[in-house]
């Protein structure tokens, strides 16, 4: 057993460019979603149509539920509140569940009166069609006891907590003094939402009291774990089916309240299916979004550039029901030299809805900050913003003293800036305009870490005739696990991809962790590999029909001695429109270190994808909370603005070579979040460069430039 | 209140009854269970439940299924023939035009009916020469698209897949006879042939 060494992959089928095995399906329609399985599996034929109704007050409590209007309904088959809502029994099981334990109360769907946010589930309605539900539901009359709330972020109030400290080495503020060149700014980002394409969906039907769940989910044995807690099942009772999902990018990581609710109207109507799908109106209140930060930065250096002092101290906003904290401090405290750092998060409590992980959750708004206070330092040093960071590269990791695994930042900024035309660039802002428009170019660095969770299992099993199955509950979210397990598989067992059928979305198949934090492949990928190489030492290479194992990979390679980072380089050309301000970023380019790239095609689609995401946050998202009711208030996509196909030019994505052989036996880094990490710098910093005008605050609208 | 509606779903027809107040994708999805057009906003904001309806492309979420009886309707499901995908599902695969692949039946979808129109010779907010012949640049293809949100951000290898997909289409300028040509002649119930 092999368990606690990343021993390299020989690799033949991974770095090949292969068309997506899911592929077919999805351009034709024919890969069902969660809500769609009524067309598919007959356990969800003839579902029930469930309909939320959420509460009008943010702080409270429900005095009344009316239902009788909505009852009387024809087609109604149930009206749930907490009044008659099944109990559910949350444990504390953080060591089992890893990412959430069923004691969140964000979970506690109908199980008091308290209202803790505007737009919580306080009740809902079952009915035989979709509009029948959604009729019934306005029916119902909610009566409450409204408390007075708070849900106004005010980031300079004397008021809120005292901030923690997560990393405090030297003296920032002496260093500080000391320095020949500071920056001292404050950079905000907005909240954002997450915003996959599919709605939160659910398909579920309790049987003789097991649960059969469909759900778009990144995680479906954690959504299995949390159910079983809740419902009072044996887990071997929840089966948790999610191949196809439609998105996540980290608002289906965890459990959230309305595949509860759908459980619960299950329970209620055992034997008949029921199924859920969230509006996009609710998917603002519902499954959670990335809270907002205001950083104030500072760097110090002496005059040629060198840092001595780095500091980031983070404003946010938690939930009141579920704390969460955007660590956006983090990306300062690793990524460059310098002696002195401070980080730290003051975090506001307030009446508002629970957040979660969003892509590149910390990074990406961390990243922000600090890559634009980079190029602030770049211009009072009179450096160019590449040269700052050669001469702030670091040895080792600054906090934690240890070697990198690799770290391919300057190889990255290097061959960015041939492949974007960097050199001879005339660093003076404001004087190129063409027709019009003002033109300027960027550049910042990009950062995610890389590691692998332990708990992931995987199955082996020769079916004959060459052929090889492969099952672990993991899941492809758009990410290309579909393909790029096929082909880690592939090579762990020295076969050729056409001779592997692979299985995930299934909590019936061994158990997986979450597509979550850049470390799905490498979780995945490294229980593949520990399995196949299981297989070979028991079975040899020419095994009988009907072999099988399956390990569980405890430990994963030991990287304790090593700081594992992937990272990369952006460059952005900005224009902006001289008389109205209008912002186009014509061309966005990266480069990143990622160790091996296990499928070129779907590796540039993940990191062109990021980069898409990072254009679409530098100049359209901003999610705006009304404080005097509490919620988002444009929450729709005429509203909230993600990019549409005309915001994006030309996005192009690329990658050194890099080997890594601490990380995992195929050498690999994650991807799905890089990407999203340094684009809005790279395109501020050229909009700064075009116009002059420095912005510190996203998204970088028209209004910025109108002075 | 219900009603029957005859609808024609990727050459097949089916006689299905409906409240009322069931949009066509509804109808689609939960009567008729094509599930192929997907539902991303209901607002015809997102793009994901494009159709070709009559044979041009349509937010399935924005029409009732009652308004549209007698109507032919064709869904990525229904685009390719002979068990192979259209040549815009094929172009779409090719260059990888998608990621979660739940936007993506709208887009092709889209797609279709975008190519048609710039044949018809319709303008674009992005055409600089109303009167001309539009060519479809980049910039055409990206403006004729924009009513397909995807949030993956697949929107380059989109551009890529349309781009090929145009160039097959004006190398085919004339092949009546093409497979999966998608013409737009009213067929007897306002609808069009779908070949």
């Amino acid at each position: 057993m092999t368990e606690t060494t990343a021993d390299l992959l020989n690799a033949k089928a991974m770095g090949a460019d292969l068309e997506r095995v899911d592929g077919l399906a999805k351009v034709t329609g024919q890969a069902p979603y969660a809500f769609e399985q009524h067309a598919f599996d007959e356990r969800a034929h003839a579902p029930l149509y469930i309909h939320p109704v959420q509460s009008t007050i943010a702080k409270g409590r429900v005095t009344a539920v009316h239902g009788e209007r909505a009852a009387a309904l024809p087609g109604v088959a149930a009206v749930l509140s907490h009044e008659n809502a099944p109990r559910l029994t949350p444990e504390d099981d953080s060591d089992v569940a890893m990412i959430q334990t069923s004691d969140d109360r964000e979970l506690l769907v109908l199980q008091s009166d308290e209202v803790s946010y505007r737009g919580q589930i306080v009740a809902a309605v079952v009915a035989d069609t979709p509009e029948t539900a959604r009729e019934a539901a306005r029916l119902v009359g909610v009566d409450y006891a409204a408390e007075p709330h708070d849900a106004a972020f005010s980031p300079d109030s004397a008021d809120l907590p005292e901030p923690t400290v997560d990393t405090e080495l030297g003296d920032v503020a002496a260093a500080m003094a000391a320095a020949a060149v500071t920056v001292d700014a404050a950079y905000s980002t907005p909240i954002q939402h997450n915003n996959p394409m599919e709605p939160h969906a659910t398909t579920v039907v309790r049987s003789g009291g097991a649960l059969t769940v469909f759900e778009g989910t990144q995680a479906v044995h954690i959504v299995r774990r949390i159910l079983a807690a809740l419902f009072s099942l044996d887990a071997e009772r929840v089966q948790v089916i999610g191949p196809y999902v439609g998105g996540g990018f980290g608002a289906k990581g965890s459990v959230h309240a309305p595949l509860v609710l759908a459980c619960l109207a299950a329970t209620v109507l055992e034997g008949r299916p029921v199924k859920i799908a969230l509006t996009r109106r609710q998917m603002f209140e519902l499954v959670g979004y990335r809270p907002p930060t205001v950083q104030r930065v500072r760097l110090g250096a002496d005059a040629e550039g060198r840092i001595s002092a780095v500091g980031n101290d983070v404003t946010t906003h938690t939930s009141r029901l579920k704390r969460f904290v955007e660590n956006a401090g983090g990306s300062a405290a690793m990524m460059y030299a310098g002696e002195n750092r401070s980080i730290g998060h003051r975090v506001a409590e307030l009446d508002i809805s629970p957040a979660t992980f969003m892509r590149a959750p910390g990074h990406a708004p961390g990243m922000f900050a600090l890559e634009v206070a980079m190029d602030e330092l770049a211009e009072a040093c009179g450096l160019d913003p590449i040269e700052l960071r050669v001469r702030n590269e670091p040895g080792t990791d600054p906090v934690s003293g240890l070697p990198y695994s690799s770290r391919g930042l300057l190889d990255c900024l290097s061959e960015g800036a041939s492949r974007f035309g960097w050199e001879g660039r005339d660093p003076r802002p404001g004087v190129r305009e063409e027709d019009g428009w003002l033109v300027g170019t960027g550049v910042a660095a990009s950062t995610f870490p890389a590691f692998t969770m332990p708990g992931s299992a995987a199955r082996i099993r020769f079916a004959g005739e060459g052929r090889y199955e492969v099952s672990i509950g993991a899941a492809d979210i758009g990410t290309g696990s579909w393909t790029a397990l096929t082909q880690i598989a592939a090579d762990a067992l020295s076969v050729p991809v056409e001779d592997v059928a692979l299985a995930l979305g299934d909590s019936a198949l061994p158990a997986a962790t979450v597509a979550g934090g850049s470390a799905g492949t490498s979780s995945w990928g490294t229980a593949i590999v520990q399995a196949a190489r299981a297989f070979v030492d028991s079975h040899g290479t020419e095994p009988a029909a009907g072999a099988e194992l399956t390990t569980v990979l405890k430990r994963p390679p030991d990287t304790r001695g090593y700081s594992t980072h992937a990272f990369g380089a952006q460059f952005a050309e900005v224009r902006v429109r001289a008389d109205t301000g209008e912002v186009r970023v014509p061309r966005v380019l990266g480069v990143f270190a990622a160790g091996r790239i296990i499928n070129p095609r779907t590796a540039r689609s993940q990191l062109i994808g990021g980069m898409t995401m990072g254009v679409s946050m530098a100049l359209h998202e901003e999610s705006v909370i009304d404080p005097r009711f509490g919620h988002v208030v444009n929450h729709d996509f005429a509203s909230y603005h993600v990019a549409a196909n005309a915001d994006i030019g030309d996005v192009q994505a690329y990658w050194v070579e890099e080997h890594d052989p601490h990380v995992n036996p195929m050498g690999a880094k994650g991807i799905g979040e890089i990407g999203i990490t340094g684009t809005a710098a790279a395109i501020v910093n050229a909009a700064h460069h075009a116009t002059g005008v420095r912005v510190r605050a996203l998204p970088m609208t028209l209004d910025h430039f109108l002075r | 209140m219900e009603a029957d509606v005859t609808l024609r779903v990727d050459g097949t027809t089916r006689v299905v009854r409906v409240d009322t107040r069931t949009t066509l994708l509804d109808a689609l999805r939960e009567k008729l269970d094509a599930t192929a057009p997907k539902k991303g906003c209901d607002h015809g904001q997102c793009g994901a439940c494009t159709v070709l309806l009559n044979g041009r492309r349509v937010n399935a979420c924005l029409t009732f299924a009652v308004a549209q009886d007698g109507a032919e309707v064709v869904t990525a499901a229904g685009l390719g023939a002979d068990g192979a995908p259209h040549r815009v599902q094929r172009a779409f695969l090719d260059n990888d035009g998608f990621q979660c692949g739940y936007c993506t039946p709208g887009q092709v979808c889209s797609a279709v009916g975008m190519l048609e129109e710039a044949a018809a010779g319709w303008p674009s907010a992005a055409t600089g020469d109303v009167a001309a012949e539009p060519v479809l640049d980049d910039a055409e293809i990206r403006e004729r698209m924009s009513g397909n949100l995807c949030r993956c951000g697949a929107y380059v290898n989109i551009v890529a897949a349309v781009r090929e997909a145009a160039a097959d289409s004006a190398g085919n300028t004339g092949n009546t006879d093409s497979a999966d040509s998608v013409t737009s002649e009213a067929a007897p119930a306002g609808g069009a042939e779908v070949r």
